[in-house]
C-alpha cells in the first residue's frame, strides 16, 4: 500500500482537541438558547420551561425601538456599502496590475485591520466637529438623526461587502462583456444585461454579510449614537448595568436566529453551482 | 464571386507596451477581403492574426493605420456600432441566459421588435439544428452544441462580416471535421463574408477561398490555397504550410545550380545565392546514375500507411525527403544505404524570395 500523506486528523489527540473546541464554541450558545426558556428571573438558576421572556421582550417598547433602529441602519448600511464595494471591486479588478494596487486593497480593507475602538473614537471626534460646525451655521437640526450611524456602519461594512464581490468578479470571464459589445450592446447595456446579472450572487452575498456585521456592531455604535439612539446590541449592553433577566437571552436568541437565517442564505448563494 | 471589397486594413499597426519595450503585434499590414469569401488568417500563435481580427471587430484600436468596411473608415467605431460579429474561441456564451436568449441577444440589443427576434432565433436554431434546445441553459450543452449556439448568435443579426477566432480548437478531431463542413455550409448558405483565424494549415487549405499567411506581425502571402501551397513566396510560408525540402543554390544561366553541381531548370529573376524548395510528393526516385538525375543515398524510410517517406542525402550533405505512394504490399522496394537518383516533377521546384 502506498504511504499515506500527512493528515492532521491522524495525529494523536485530534478527536479530543476537536471536541474541546466545539464545546467551547457551541456550549455557550446552547446555554444561552436553553436559558431563554427559563421561567426563573435568574440567569443562572433553572426555574422550569417558559416562553414568558419572549413575550416580555416582544412587548418591551425599548427592545422594539432598538430592533427597528438596528434593522433600518443595517439595511441602509448594507445597500450603501454594497454599492460602494461593487464600484471598488469593478475598479480594482478590471485592469492590469497598477502601481499602488496593494495600497488600494489595504485602504479598502482598512476597517478589518484598524482596531475598531480607534475608528469609533475617531468617528466620534469627527462627527462632533461636524455637529459643532452645523450648529454654528444655524443647521443644528441636522446634528441628530440616524444619518451618522448609517454613515459609520456603511464605512466599516465596505470590506465585508467587497470581498465576495471581488471574488465573484475575478472568476468572471471578461470575454462575455466583449461578446456583448460585439453583439451591439452599449457599455451601459453590457453592464446591465451581462455584468450585473453575473455579479448579482456576489452582491447579494456581500450585502447580507454587511447586514449581519452592521446588526452586530457595538463599539462604533456606542461611540457615535446620540441619546435615545440605542440599537439592539447597545440596548443589551445597557441592560448589563441593571438586573439582568433571561429576557436578554430571549432577545439574543432571536438575533441569533435572524443571523443564522441570513448566513445560511449567504452560503447557499455563494456555493459554487455545478 | 464578386470582387467587391468588404473589409480592408490599410497599413494597420498595433504596438503593445511603450518606448523601447513596445512590441509590434501587427506591423504595417494591408489586406483586402472580398465580399462573400471565406478568408483564412493562418499563422503560428503570436503571429498577429488574432490582433488583426480584434482590430476588425473593434475590440482594439490600431496604433496607426485604418480599418475600412465597404469603403468607409470604421477605425474609430466601437464594436457595438460595427455590423461585424465574432465567434469566440471560448464561445463566450452568456451563462445566465437560455440558448434562445443567447441567439437573440444581438437582435434585442439592436432594438428589433420581439416578434422579429423570435422568428429570427427560430430560423437560426434551425440553421444550426438546435431547435429542440431553445429553452436550455448553455451549460447543459456539449462542446459541439455550444459551438453551434455561438455561431447562431453571431449570425443572427446578419452581420456583413463574421469573424471566427480559432473556433474549432476546443473540439476533438472528429467533431472538428464535422464543424469544418458545417462552417463551409453556413458560409455558402448565408453568403456572409467569413474571416477565419487558425493555426491549423490543413483546416486553412480545406476550407478557404483565400488564405493570408502571417508571421511576426506581418502578412507573408495572400492567395488561394493552391497558390499558397504550390507557389510559396518565402521560406516561412513554404515550411508552415505542408512539408517541404530546402536546398541552397546559386543562380546560373537557365536555372539554378545546387551544391552538388547539378543544374535545375527553374525560372528566376534573382541573382546570386537562393533557396530552392520542392514538395516531398514532387520528388521522384529513379535508378542511380540515370542521365540528368541527382545522385542521392537513402538514409531511412518512414511508413505512413498511404505514403512512405524516404529520407535521402545528396552528395553535398543536403537532406531531401521524397514522399512515395505506398505499394499494395506496403514494401517501398528500396532500402537504407541504397544509392538512387532523384528528379523533381516538372515545374515543382520553386525559388524562394528569401
Amino acid at each position: 500500500m502506498a504511504e499515506r500523506a500527512f493528515h492532521v486528523a491522524r495525529l494523536p489527540g485530534f478527536a479530543t482537541t476537536a471536541i474541546i473546541v466545539f464545546v467551547a464554541l457551541y456550549l455557550p450558545i446552547f446555554t444561552l438558547v436553553a436559558y431563554s426558556f427559563n421561567a426563573s428571573t435568574s440567569l443562572a438558576v433553572w426555574g422550569g420551561f417558559s416562553l414568558d421572556w419572549y413575550a416580555k421582550a416582544w412587548d418591551n417598547q425599548q427592545v422594539k425601538d432598538a430592533t427597528i433602529r438596528s434593522l433600518i441602519i443595517a439595511s441602509f448600511a448594507a445597500a450603501i456599502s454594497t454599492t460602494v464595494a461593487t464600484m471598488a471591486a469593478l475598479g480594482t479588478t478590471r485592469r492590469r496590475a497598477f502601481k499602488g494596487q496593494t495600497l488600494i486593497y489595504v485602504a479598502i480593507n482598512q476597517p478589518l485591520m484598524v482596531p475598531e475602538i480607534v475608528t469609533a473614537v475617531a468617528l466620534m471626534i469627527v462627527f462632533g466637529l461636524i455637529k459643532v460646525w452645523l450648529t454654528s451655521i444655524g443647521m443644528g437640526g441636522l446634528t441628530t438623526g440616524l444619518g451618522y450611524l448609517i454613515l459609520a456602519h456603511s464605512a466599516f461594512c465596505i470590506p465585508f461587502a467587497y470581498l465576495p464581490i471581488r471574488a465573484r468578479l475575478e472568476g468572471m470571464d471578461l470575454t462575455l462583456e466583449t461578446a456583448a459589445a460585439d453583439l451591439y450592446a452599449s457599455p451601459w447595456q453590457t453592464f446591465r444585461r451581462v455584468t450585473l446579472p453575473l455579479l448579482a450572487p456576489g452582491m447579494i452575498a456581500g450585502a447580507m454579510l454587511a447586514f449581519v456585521i452592521s446588526l452586530d456592531d457595538v463599539v462604533i455604535t456606542e461611540f457615535v449614537k446620540s441619546g435615545g439612539q440605542d440599537t439592539l446590541p447597545t440596548y443589551m449592553l445597557g441592560q448589563m448595568r441593571r438586573q439582568l433577566t433571561p429576557e436578554i437571552n430571549a432577545v439574543s436568541t432571536m438575533l441569533l436566529g435572524l443571523t443564522v437565517v441570513l448566513l445560511t442564505a449567504f452560503f447557499l448563494l455563494t456555493r459554487k453551482k455545478t | 464571386m464578386t470582387e467587391a471589397v468588404t473589409i480592408e486594413a490599410r497599413n494597420a499597426v498595433k504596438a503593445f507596451g511603450q518606448g523601447d519595450h513596445a512590441v509590434r503585434a501587427l506591423d504595417d499590414v494591408s489586406i483586402q477581403i472580398r465580399k462573400g469569401e471565406f478568408f483564412t488568417l493562418l499563422g503560428p500563435s503570436g503571429c498577429g492574426k488574432t490582433t488583426l481580427l480584434r482590430l476588425i471587430a473593434g475590440f482594439e484600436m490600431p496604433t496607426s493605420g485604418a480599418i475600412l468596411l465597404d469603403g468607409a473608415d470604421i477605425t474609430e467605431l466601437p464594436p457595438n456600432k460595427r455590423p461585424v460579429n465574432t465567434v469566440f474561441q471560448s464561445y463566450a456564451l452568456f451563462p445566465h441566459l437560455s440558448v434562445a436568449e443567447n441567439v437573440g441577444f444581438g437582435l434585442t440589443m439592436q432594438g428589433r421588435p420581439k416578434a422579429e427576434v423570435d422568428r429570427r432565433v427560430a430560423e437560426m436554431l434551425a440553421l444550426v439544428k438546435l431547435e429542440t434546445m431553445a429553452g436550455r441553459k448553455t451549460s447543459q450543452l456539449s462542446g459541439g452544441q455550444q459551438q453551434r449556439v455561438a455561431l447562431a448568435r453571431a449570425l443572427a443579426p446578419q452581420p456583413k462580416v463574421l469573424l471566427l477566432d480559432e473556433p474549432l480548437s476546443a473540439l476533438d478531431l472528429k467533431l472538428r471535421k464535422e464543424m469544418q463542413v458545417e462552417l463551409k455550409r453556413l458560409q455558402t448558405e448565408t453568403g456572409i463574408t467569413f474571416i477565419f483565424v487558425t493555426h491549423d494549415q490543413e483546416e486553412a487549405l480545406t476550407m478557404s477561398d483565400r488564405i493570408g499567411v502571417m508571421s511576426a506581425g506581418k502578412l507573408q502571402q495572400v492567395g488561394s490555397p493552391k497558390d499558397i501551397y504550390t507557389r510559396p513566396v518565402n521560406r516561412f510560408v513554404a515550411s508552415f504550410i505542408g512539408e517541404t525540402n530546402f536546398m541552397n543554390a546559386t543562380v546560373v544561366p537557365g536555372g539554378v545550380k545546387l551544391g552538388t553541381g547539378d543544374v535545375i531548370e527553374v525560372p528566376t529573376t534573382r541573382p546570386g545565392a537562393v533557396t530552392v524548395t520542392v514538395r516531398p510528393e514532387q520528388v521522384r526516385l529513379v535508378a542511380a546514375g540515370e542521365a540528368g538525375a541527382i545522385a542521392a543515398s537513402v538514409k531511412f524510410l518512414v511508413y505512413f500507411g498511404t505514403d512512405t517517406h524516404c529520407h535521402l542525402e545528396l552528395a553535398d550533405g543536403t537532406e531531401v525527403v521524397a514522399r512515395l505512394q505506398s505499394p499494395a504490399n506496403g514494401e517501398a522496394g528500396i532500402e537504407s544505404g541504397q544509392s538512387v537518383g532523384l528528379r523533381f516533377a516538372p515545374g515543382a521546384a520553386q525559388v524562394l524570395e528569401d
